[in-house]
Formats: structure tokens, C-alpha cells, sequence
């Protein structure tokens, strides 16, 4: 029995060693590119969200280049993030996540500084987008698609009393109350009560944090639900009336409901990125290069709006695919110059655990 | 109940089986689906053997509280924390994920169940027939496959169908312990399900049902026969 | 082939069970000690280092995140959780207990067709199951659309976001759980006890009380021990059911390797979670043993 509890003792103290000598990621070095290397003898495995690609991807990538494609899904970026910051290759090339992640990952050495001559469809690249906050020069990512947070709301539900602010989701009138939803995800959580205070989205004062916090949690009575994913069906079933989205999906529900409108509230919301990295643990950086270049080739990027209904910060794509969808889906009309009006979401690096505090004691309570 | 949500999608377009042709044509569900067999099935038998060992070891050979519960920690043990400290292990070691590493982890919480459950069947059959099977010469191998073994076959098949269950159904550990090329279902659906319950994914849900009620009704009938003795 | 009694054969005889020993143990125990002690070694030694800037682990001994882990709002969070798993657990032995004895009345042929049904949900996929709850609770769901047809009410009812829904979430995961070992300990009492108990002047009743649930108490603890683990840990059906208004240590802990990306504070969660399940575990295994101890005599 002493033995055996010996034993047992003397193997958990050996997992705590081997725990603190564990290797750290062995950084490979930036590698220069072949630009001859054969893409056919290379392979693809991506990760992205969802439904937030085409379907014909893959095969379409593969029918051009001869490079076998894989794409995973992560729901969340704290999914992704967490599978590659978990210290050893991940067998992922190119991963797409938002900006303020892309960054984090920056941070860390993870990820490659692309290689402009092997992107020259950059070329169509609006202006804006090489300014984001996350990454200025897009030196290590490529916006995939951009956009902005709202309210999306039952036009024919809420007459005469359409949403204009943050507060009118914030704290509902009583009609409303419990017909609600707000995003999940911590920063898109803060998002309504940092602009309803007037604060900024990346603020780091924790006085001014914790206004946010006591705002969140008188809104939170209000409240039918937090959602991230399934918040335009319920506005489609009218389970709920107005809910925190982000512009793209809002037109989901449009697309199922005419009556679902898109409203930026007059305080002001956030300008997001979703990008493409590749991984420095990649062994297929050419292959991954030819990805981006070829999803900001003008028609690709434009079936990507076609399939997905999110804006991208390309300019050709956005000239083909705008003038059919504009009428259904206004909010895909919102012009970059618009887009820059919202405050770009950076990360937050040591904050991120206050936000994540905060985040924790509105939902707990 | 069961059939009544799975069977959603025949509710409102009447009855249809498009939605079966989709799940068929649709490549990463039936990616999803062959992994998640091979890997539950991989897991059952090595979480069977080794369970039931253990099991008879602690019920036979050496009785200890200290030794039960570390059997059967990994039962307990929160699948979050139990899967980052995999991937921790794993990665250390330099293993590239795949489904081998999410057989290994899956294997290691489905034998403490088997283990919990065999060793609560043992505990209440009298081990003085398996006395008997020695004394009259019969070897402690030769025992346990004439004698042990048939007396606990029902533990072994009530163990063996939760194994497979909470092998197919797992989510958490397969999440990080996984390879991103090898998804198995339930990591296919939840980034499908995220959308809301859609038609396929019922169709899906139904057509896993209908297989596994399939395996377990043949494997039942099998062990039927002998049960009767 | 009695073995002849001499030194060396009683040698043989201790090694062949030592060996035997080593066999049925050995196997198991060093998969543990790999694949769960080692890995428990690694959160360990997490809990002591600290969070890098961006995620990660950096080696900076701190005990901070011990002390951190004692604040109020994560002991809340915890207690909130053990009080809708003991709930759940109370509610699937309430149900699952009279569901898996009358299974062992049944024809024999027929206890097996009724596992299997009983099984049967369990091989839907654990998220489908939760939504279908979603669907058939939601105020635009059948049961509420259908309550309103007949005229019962006149509003629909908000019976899911609460931590009820809840509790009724994770009972439905988790009922099989509890009936399986349930029925495994009653389908092997032998009926020839309670019989005696019967012609020694008990009633069914008494005989029931005194042989059937002692004997059953076995299955009847693990089954507790099975539901109550996954709920607590559960982060899906609080998000799912609770809307994500109420949540539970599970979440705690997925928001910490997660969204934070503080493994070490998270790794405390976890660690706290695992001892307070451990002592919880020692628990029923005393009391199984004294209870099983009175009945065999």
C-alpha cells in the first residue's frame, strides 16, 4: 500500500518535471521561398470558421495547383488560438483569424512575415485595409473579409421604436425585455457598454472597465440570451427582436426575413478584420502563399462575398459582387472610408485578463 | 423522444429522404463519421482488456482503497483539464496528433468506467467459485477465462456498450488531442451546429442512431445465447 | 496436476501469483500513470508558473494564482455548480432507480431490448440532444406552441436560460448513467435473499429496504458519481440551455484555456475541481464499504 502510494506520488512529481522542462516552440527562422517549388507536391491544411468560405474551395484550389487542400473548423478564435499557442506544430498552414488575434500570435513568433512578391493580387487590396491597427502594412496577415458590430433587429416587430444606440439594447423598453441577445465572445461583449459610456474598445482602465462591468450587468436582466451563432434565427422566429451582431451575419437573417434590418448605433462601434496567417511551423509556405494570392484574386474574393455575404477589403471583388447584393443586403454597401469611422480592435496583451475578469463576473453573477 | 427531435426534418416538407443524400454527398461529415468509428471502436477493446484487468486485479489480488480511486480517477477527472494535459504530454513528446492520440486519450477514461463497473459486478459475486476453479487444478489464466469471465459478462457488456458511447459522443479531449485533418463527428458537428440544428445534421443524428441500435441489437443477440448458462 | 509440495513448488507457486498479480494490474495502472498521472504532473507544474503576455506559460514561479483562485466569485461559481449537479443527480436517481428495477422484472429476453432503448438517445450526439431541448422549450417551440393551441396559457412560458433548464439539460444526458449501474447491481442479487427475508416475516416493503436497496447501493453510488462528475464539469449545457447567463466551474475552466489563455489559473480551476471530486469519491467508497460490509453479514 506504501509502495503503491510511493509510486503514485513519485510518478506525478515526474510529469511536474517533465512539465517544467518541456520543450519550448524551436523556432524555425524565416525561410526564403522557392519560387519554383512545385505546388503539386505540397499540402494544405487550413483552418477556418464554418460556412464562412465556399464550399468549392478546396477543390477548386486543388483543381488549379495540384496541391491537396484540407480545411478544419474552429467556432471560436479562442479555439484556434488555443490549438496553436499550444506549444508544438500544430499541422496547420494557414489559419484564419481576427485581427487582434493575428497580432497576438505575432507577438508570440508564430507566424511568418508574408512574402509580398509571392501576393501580387495585394494589388487589389483597398487602401484602407493597410492601415488596420492589428497590423499595420499587413506584414504578417491578410485581411480576409471586414466589417462592423450593430444591432440587427425585426423592422416589423419594433415599429416606431427602432433601435439608433447601444442603449436601446442595453436597456431595452419593457416591451422588449427578454427579446435580447448580446455576443458572447468577451470583447464583443464589452463592445455596447464601452460605446454607450463612451469609452474606447481597447481601453485598458480598469476604473473605467468597471463602469462597463456594472452596465453589462444591469443589461444582462434584460436579456433572453448571450449568443454568438444562432442569434438571427431567433430573430427570424421572433423569439428575439434585437440582437448584437456583427454586419455579415446579420444578413443570414435577412436573407430569411425581410423585415431584419442592420443599424450601426449613433455612438459608434469597431471596425474587425478577419485575416490569413501562416504558420511558421509550416512546411508548405509556398503552397500557403499561393492560398492568399489566390483568394484576393478578384473572382475568387468575389464568389467568397457571393457565398458568404460579408464585405472584403478588395476592390475589384467588391466592384463585381456589390451591385446584386446591395439591394437585399444594404449593410454590404457600408464603404471602407465608412468602415475607418469604427475603432479597429487591437489586442489587448496583459489587459486581456481584466476583460476576461470582468467577463466572468457579468456572466456569473 | 428521441426519435420525435431526430426526426425533425420530416415534420415540415413531409416526409422526404433528400436530406440523407446530402449527408452522403457531403465530405467532411463522412470524414467525420469513419474517424469517430475507427476511433471508438479502437478504444472499447483497449479500454475492455485493460479495465477488466485492472478490475480483477483490485477485486482479487489487491485490495486498496488508494489504488481504486486512482483507477478510477479518470473517470472523474474534468475532460477539459484531462485534455490540455494530454496535449501538453503529447506535444512534449513530439507526438503529431492524430486519431491515434485521441484513441489513446478516449481509451483512458473509458477504462475507469469499464473498470467501475466490472469491479462493482465483482463485488458482489462470491469469488469461492473461482477458489473452487483452483483447487481443482485449474490455472489462474485458465480461471479467468472459464470461470471469471463468464460470470461477469454482462458487466463486460453494459461496460463495453458505455465505452462505445462515450467514445462516439466525446467532444472536449478529441477537440485537443485530435490532428486538424482528422475531425472526427462530433467536432464536424459542433462547428455545423453552431448555425442551429439544420436538416442534415438531423438526418445525420438519425442515421448514427440507427447504426449504432444495429451493432448493439447483433452484439445482444450474440451474447443471449450464452447468458443462459 | 496438483502441485507437489515442495520448496520449489511452493516458489513456483508464489511466482505464478505474483506474475498473475502483475498481470491483471499492470496494464491498466501504467496506462493511468502515463496518460493521467503524467499529465496531472504538467498541470501541476502549471499551476505554480505564470501566464505570458500573449498566452502560454512562461517559468516564473508564482503562487498567485492559488490566491486568486480563492476570491469569492470563483467559489460562488463552484458552489453554484455543485448545487445543479447534486440536483441533477438527485432527479436521475429519483427516475433512473424505478426505471432500471422494473427492467430487471422483466422477461429476460426483454431487459436487454430495454437497455438498448434506454442507451438509445445516448447515441445521439451529446449537442443535438441539447438543442432538440432547445427546440422543444423555446417560447416559439412545440411544447409552448402546443400549450397555446389547447389553450392552457395565453403566453408562451420562459422555461429555458434558467438554471432549471439546466438541471433538466444535463438529467437527460446523463439518466442513462445512472440506470446502467444501477440495473448491473440489481440484476445480480439473488432473489433467493429477498425470499428469505419474505418467509422470515418481512414484508416486501421491509425487504425491499433491507436486502434490495443495500445490495443495489453499489451501482446505485457509481451512477451518482457518473452523472455528477459530467455535470459539474459541463460548460456545453450551461451555455446551450443557460443561455450563457449562468455559468458553471466548466465554463470557468474553458474561458481560463481559452479566451484568457491563463493555463496556470486555469490549471488551479481544474486542480481545485479534481480534489474536491477525489475527496467526494473517498467518500462513497467508505460508505459503500460499511454498507456492504452490514449486508453481508
Amino acid at each position: 500500500m506504501r509502495i503503491s502510494r510511493t509510486a503514485v506520488a513519485a510518478t506525478a512529481v515526474a510529469g511536474l518535471l517533465l512539465g517544467l522542462t518541456a520543450c519550448s516552440s524551436s523556432d524555425t527562422g524565416a525561410s526564403a521561398l522557392d519560387s519554383n517549388a512545385d505546388l503539386s507536391t505540397q499540402t494544405l491544411t487550413i483552418s477556418n470558421w464554418a460556412a464562412y468560405y465556399p464550399e468549392d474551395l478546396a477543390a477548386k484550389f486543388e483543381e488549379k495547383f495540384g496541391t491537396k487542400v484540407t480545411i478544419a473548423n474552429h467556432a471560436t478564435n479562442e479555439e484556434i488560438m488555443a490549438k496553436l499557442t499550444a506549444g508544438a506544430d500544430s499541422g496547420i498552414d494557414v489559419a484564419f483569424v481576427s485581427g487582434q488575434f493575428a497580432q497576438a500570435l505575432a507577438a508570440q513568433g508564430l507566424i511568418e512575415t508574408l512574402d509580398k512578391s509571392f501576393i501580387p493580387n495585394e494589388a487589389n487590396l483597398v487602401p484602407e485595409a493597410a492601415e488596420l491597427s492589428y497590423d499595420k502594412g499587413n506584414k504578417y496577415s491578410m485581411p480576409y473579409a471586414w466589417g462592423t458590430t450593430g444591432i440587427c433587429y425585426r423592422a416589423d416587430l419594433m415599429k416606431g421604436d427602432e433601435p439608433t444606440s447601444w442603449n436601446d439594447l442595453l436597456m431595452p423598453k419593457p416591451k422588449f425585455k427578454g427579446k435580447v441577445t448580446m455576443l458572447a465572445t468577451e470583447r464583443w461583449l464589452m463592445l455596447p457598454a464601452q460605446k454607450a459610456l463612451g469609452y474606447s474598445i481597447n481601453t485598458q482602465d480598469e476604473a473605467e472597465m468597471g463602469k462597463v462591468k456594472d452596465l453589462l450587468i444591469k443589461a444582462k436582466s434584460n436579456l433572453l440570451a448571450y449568443d454568438d451563432t444562432t442569434f438571427y434565427e431567433r430573430l427570424v422566429s421572433g423569439e428575439a427582436v434585437m440582437v448584437e451582431a456583427w454586419d455579415g451575419w446579420c444578413n443570414y437573417g435577412i436573407a430569411k426575413n425581410k423585415n431584419i434590418k442592420f443599424v450601426v448605433p449613433s455612438e459608434g462601434s469597431d471596425l474587425w478584420a478577419d485575416t490569413m496567417v501562416i504558420l511558421k511551423t509550416s512546411k508548405n509556405k509556398e503552397a500557403a502563399h499561393a492560398l492568399i494570392n489566390h483568394i484576393f484574386d478578384k473572382d475568387v474574393h468575389s464568389w467568397v462575398v457571393d457565398n458568404i455575404l460579408y464585405k472584403v477589403p478588395n476592390i475589384p471583388a467588391m466592384e463585381k459582387s456589390l451591385p446584386a447584393l446591395v439591394g437585399d443586403f444594404p449593410n454590404m454597401g457600408i464603404t471602407p472610408a465608412e468602415l475607418l469611422k469604427g475603432e479597429g480592435i487591437v489586442d489587448l496583451g496583459k489587459a486581456s485578463a481584466l476583460y476576461t475578469r470582468i467577463a466572468t463576473e457579468v456572466t456569473a453573477k | 423522444m428521441s426519435f420525435n427531435e431526430s426526426d425533425a426534418p420530416f415534420t415540415w416538407t413531409g416526409f422526404s429522404t433528400k436530406w440523407y443524400s446530402v449527408l452522403v454527398n457531403s465530405p467532411n461529415i463522412m470524414e467525420g463519421f469513419k474517424n469517430t468509428l475507427i476511433v471508438a471502436v479502437a478504444t472499447t477493446i483497449i479500454s475492455l482488456v485493460l479495465g477488466t484487468l485492472l478490475a480483477i486485479g483490485l477485486a482479487r489480488y489487491q485490495k486498496s482503497s488508494a489504488l481504486e480511486a486512482v483507477a478510477l480517477t479518470p473517470a472523474i477527472f474534468p475532460d477539459l483539464a484531462l485534455a490540455i494535459g494530454l496535449l501538453a504530454l503529447f506535444t512534449s513528446l513530439h507526438i503529431t496528433l492524430g486519431l491515434h492520440s485521441v484513441i489513446i486519450s478516449h481509451a483512458l477514461f473509458c477504462m475507469a468506467f469499464i473498470t467501475a463497473i466490472v469491479r462493482g459486478r465483482l463485488a458482489q459475486i462470491d469469488s469461492s467459485l473461482e477458489e473452487a476453479a483452483q483447487d481443482l487444478g485449474d490455472s489462474p489464466v485458465g480461471t479467468f477465462f472459464r470461470v471469471t469471465l463468464p460470470s461477469i459478462k454482462p458487466a463486460l457488456i453494459a461496460g463495453g456498450l458505455l465505452a462505445f458511447t462515450l467514445s462516439l459522443d466525446e467532444f472536449v479531449i478529441a477537440f485537443f488531442t485530435n490532428g486538424p485533418s482528422t475531425p472526427t463527428l462530433p467536432i464536424v458537428i459542433y462547428s455545423m451546429v453552431r448555425f442551429g440544428v439544420s436538416p442534415e445534421i438531423n438526418a445525420l443524428a438519425t442515421v448514427v442512431l440507427l447504426i449504432s441500435a444495429l451493432i448493439v441489437t447483433i452484439a445482444q443477440r450474440n451474447v443471449k445465447v450464452q447468458d443462459q448458462i | 496436476m496438483a502441485p507437489a509440495v515442495k520448496s520449489e513448488g511452493r516458489d513456483a507457486i508464489k511466482r505464478r501469483a505474483l506474475l498473475s498479480r502483475a498481470v491483471f494490474l499492470v496494464p491498466g495502472l501504467t496506462y493511468i500513470t502515463a496518460f493521467m498521472l503524467i499529465p496531472l504532473g504538467f498541470i501541476i507544474a502549471y499551476t505554480f508558473l505564470s501566464r505570458g503576455t500573449y498566452g502560454g506559460i512562461e517559468f516564473i514561479f508564482t503562487s498567485e494564482n492559488y490566491t486568486r483562485a480563492l476570491d469569492s466569485l470563483y467559489i460562488g461559481v463552484l458552489v453554484k455548480s455543485i448545487l445543479i449537479a447534486a440536483a441533477a443527480t438527485l432527479l436521475a436517481f429519483l427516475i433512473g432507480f424505478p426505471v432500471a428495477y422494473a427492467i430487471t422484472k422483466l422477461p429476460t429476453n426483454r431487459q436487454n431490448i430495454m437497455l438498448v432503448l434506454i442507451v438509445l438517445p445516448f447515441w445521439t450526439n451529446f449537442l443535438i440532444r441539447t438543442y432538440a431541448w432547445i427546440v422543444l422549450l423555446n417560447t416559439q417551440g412545440f411544447l409552448n406552441k402546443g400549450l397555446i393551441n389547447i389553450g392552457v396559457i395565453s403566453q408562451p412560458l420562459e422555461l429555458l436560460y434558467k438554471p432549471g433548464a439546466i438541471v433538466l439539460g444535463l438529467l437527460y444526458a446523463y439518466i442513462p448513467l445512472m440506470i446502467l449501474p444501477i440495473y448491473s447491481s440489481l440484476v445480480r442479487i439473488d432473489p433467493a435473499m429477498k425470499e428469505a427475508a419474505i418467509n422470515l416475516g418481512a414484508t416486501p416493503a421491509q425487504a425491499f429496504r433491507q436486502v434490495t436497496l443495500p445490495l443495489a447501493l453499489p451501482g446505485v453510488l457509481i451512477g451518482a458519481i457518473f452523472v455528477f462528475v459530467p455535470s459539474v464539469g459541463n460548460f456545453i449545457v450551461p451555455e446551450l440551455l443557460g443561455g450563457g447567463k449562468t455559468i458553471m466551474v466548466g465554463n470557468l475552466i474553458r474561458d481560463q484555456f481559452l479566451k484568457a489563455r491563463d493555463w496556470p489559473f486555469g490549471s488551479v480551476l481544474a486542480l481545485s475541481m479534481v480534489i474536491m471530486l477525489c475527496a467526494l469519491f473517498f467518500i462513497q467508497a467508505r460508505v459503500n464499504r460499511r454498507v456492504l460490509g452490514d449486508a453481508r453479514a
